[in-house]
């Protein structure tokens, strides 16, 4: 018979090996899905999975897609190691965007270098802003960050709705909730021609460095990860958990909104009620699957990035619909977590005493 | 501006109607949680109940059938939360969000045929009232009667204030928990399927529209307790009448900015419960979301 057996210390090679041991279970267990509704398992799993790797504009895909996964997942992954969990950073993409694309309708058809710039920092502080009202209501009034933080994303999406269908709103779009289209100076220039990789996606690859150096080198970020395996050695430690809480959800919240700056200022070009695509979510994900280490999470973004592109490819060449890929990334957390249990414990073989 | 609209015997039965899946909902959560689980899936639940029931229905013509699918359908996915929490020691958070994706993807994915089907019609007692709103009520009372009256609620209850002393007293914690989180499934299901077959009626992607999260609001504001669910509910269910109402006149409020109330609301309501009190004084159990390890 199998028996649990917790290890002394949590193991190096579990760690690593259980995101891909994760993947390739979400893999059989995928395969099993579109076996389900009638489709070629082998052929969906390639659209998805392989194809997207070998076209050149694909590659390019996972960069402009897999941008806002990694640049959320950062912020929360110092979230989720304090145990602070800040679920609404879809929330505070969608208001990252909005502040954003409501300085450059402002000054549309002004030129400048500046103008860039100033969305940014709209997008960091509406996306902070947001994300400090569950922090503030968590630390003064002891209401639960996870419901507050979750509820905002539906009054965030409303939000977005009644500005483009009022006050932002294309004059001449004939009544439709849209916005006008960004004016030149307010698009985050391209990097790579022929494509839709933005100014944005060096700009993450930055990020993911400067939080590689603070999460192994920073105080900030042993602190978050005490506050998170042991709360009352970080109590005695002198860490306080309620300003760890406000910063961790401001941090998260900055990033998140600084990802929805780059979503409306590069692929999107305009403000709409399309622009969410439920980044923030697959964002907690990205973080999971990795291990909230960043250079883990860059990996893991790559891998959901895949379930974008290759998932659109697949419902066009294939009919599978979009709801399956979401169905999908379910999957994929659900085996993380089943076999996260490898990390903390060892299954042994123990005969049945007599 | 036509008052007609208001009546107020129909704004109470459509009261009445609005808060009844939320009734059961937080119902089934509150009893998951009196054991000491934290599932935060019951979004996930609610959504594949109101499918699995809605196709139910469809197939058999028989809304009583798809009531009994939407339970079973809620319980399955529920007690797949169970085998990861109970029995791999999963992170409960992070479970329960894994289980409010999926379900949400699997019942969009499910529901793609179903998508403007008119449902076999519910068996009315009055106006918006079906026999899932009396049986709401009903299960408030039973529920209530099995945790402060009864020894296995007693037994129920000692698992999620302490669960190391009722694993010593020779109770089998996992056996009891996973039994609460299939009840509380199943029950999520029901008022999923409440919302497809009977309020709404009929089957739209993500139309639970937050109604889970709301449910577990409900039973932080109850403080655990059945009697105040219900309550809760009630005013959950007056805000979101009083909002689609207030549409209906057309008082130049835009939609959007109406349609942000209930969720304005729920963050009003915890705000207010959560101040100033600890979650002991509030009532949550101790062994709320901790994860239980016979073995070390």
């Amino acid at each position: 018979m199998l028996r649990l057996e917790p290890r002394p210390e949590p193991s190096r090679a579990m760690q690593a090996l259980t995101p891909l041991a994760a993947v390739l279970l979400t893999l059989l267990l995928g395969g099993l899905l579109f076996a389900a509704l009638g489709k070629d398992p082998v052929a969906a799993m390639r659209v998805i999975f392989v194809d997207p790797l070998l076209d050149g504009y694909s590659r390019t895909e996972l960069l402009v897609k897999g941008t806002p996964l990694v640049l959320i997942a950062l912020g929360l992954s110092f979230g989720f190691r304090a145990g602070v969990w800040n679920i609404g950073a879809e929330g505070q993409f969608i208001m990252g965007a909005l502040a954003a694309g409501a300085v450059a309708l402002a000054f549309h058809d002004v030129p400048g270098l500046w103008l860039l710039p100033l969305m940014a920092l709209a997008g960091i502080l509406a996306g902070l802003g947001w994300a400090l009202i569950p922090a503030i209501l968590k630390t003064r009034f002891n209401a639960s960050e996870i419901l507050v933080s979750l509820m905002l994303v539906y009054v965030a999406e409303q939000f977005l709705i009644a500005m483009v269908s009022g006050p932002l709103r294309d004059p001449q779009g004939f009544n439709f909730p849209l916005s006008r289209n960004f004016h030149d100076s307010a698009l985050l220039p391209l990097v790579l021609e022929g494509s839709r990789v933005h100014l944005g996606v060096p700009v993450t690859l930055i990020a993911v460095a400067l939080a590689a150096f603070v999460s192994r080198r920073h105080l900030f970020g042993f602190r978050s990860r005490l506050l998170g395996e042991a709360p009352r050695a970080a109590a005695f430690a002198g860490v306080e958990a309620g300003r760890m809480t406000v910063i961790c959800l401001a941090l998260s919240g900055a990033a998140a909104g600084l990802a929805g700056m780059f979503e409306a200022a590069g692929p999107a070009g305009q403000l709409a009620p399309s622009l969410p695509v439920g980044y923030g979510f697959t964002a907690i994900i990205v973080a999971f699957l990795g291990r909230l280490d960043p250079l883990g999470i860059l990996l893991a973004g790559a891998v959901m990035a895949l379930t974008y592109v290759g998932g659109e490819q697949a419902q066009y060449v294939l009919g599978i619909p979009a709801a399956a890929n979401e169905t999908f990334r379910g999957m994929l957390l659900f085996a993380l977590l089943a076999v996260n249990l490898l990390v903390h414990y060892r299954l042994r073989l123990v005969r049945r005493a007599r | 501006m036509d008052l007609a609209a208001l009546d107020p015997l129909l704004l109470l039965a459509s009261l009445l109607a609005a808060a009844t899946p939320l009734i059961w909902a937080a119902m089934g959560e509150l009893v998951v949680e009196r054991s000491g689980v934290l599932n935060l899936g019951v979004e996930g639940m609610m959504i594949i109940g109101a499918i699995a029931g809605f196709a139910a229905a469809v197939a058999t013509a028989s809304p009583a059938l798809g009531f009994l699918a939407a339970a079973a359908a809620g319980a399955a996915l529920a007690l797949l939360f169970g085998l990861l929490t109970q029995i791999l020691l999963a992170n409960q958070v992070a479970t329960g969000l894994a289980l409010t994706m999926f379900g949400l993807g699997l019942a969009a994915l499910i529901g793609q045929p179903y998508s403007g089907i008119k449902p076999p019609p519910a068996t009315r007692l009055a106006g918006q009232i079906d026999v899932m709103v009396p049986l709401g009520l009903a299960l408030a009372g039973a529920v209530w009667w099995f945790l402060a009256r009864s020894r296995p609620g007693l037994i129920l209850r000692a698992v999620g204030e302490n669960h190391d002393a009722a694993h010593a007293l020779g109770y089998p914690v996992v056996a009891i928990r996973l039994a609460a989180i299939a009840f509380g499934g199943a029950c999520a299901g029901l008022g999923g399927a409440h919302l497809s077959l009977v309020r709404v009626p009929q089957w739209t992607e993500g139309m639970t529209a937050g109604a889970g999260w709301i449910a577990l609001a409900i039973v932080v504001f109850a403080s655990w307790r059945p009697a105040r669910v219900v309550l809760g509910a009630w005013l959950f269910g007056g805000v979101t009448i009083l909002q689609l109402n207030l549409q209906a006149l057309g008082l130049g409020i835009g939609s959007a900015w109406m349609s942000m109330a209930p969720y304005l609301m729920t963050i009003l309501v915890l705000v207010l419960i959560s101040a100033g009190r600890s979650r002991a004084a509030l009532g949550a159990p101790a062994c709320l979301g901790r994860v239980f390890d016979a073995s070390g």
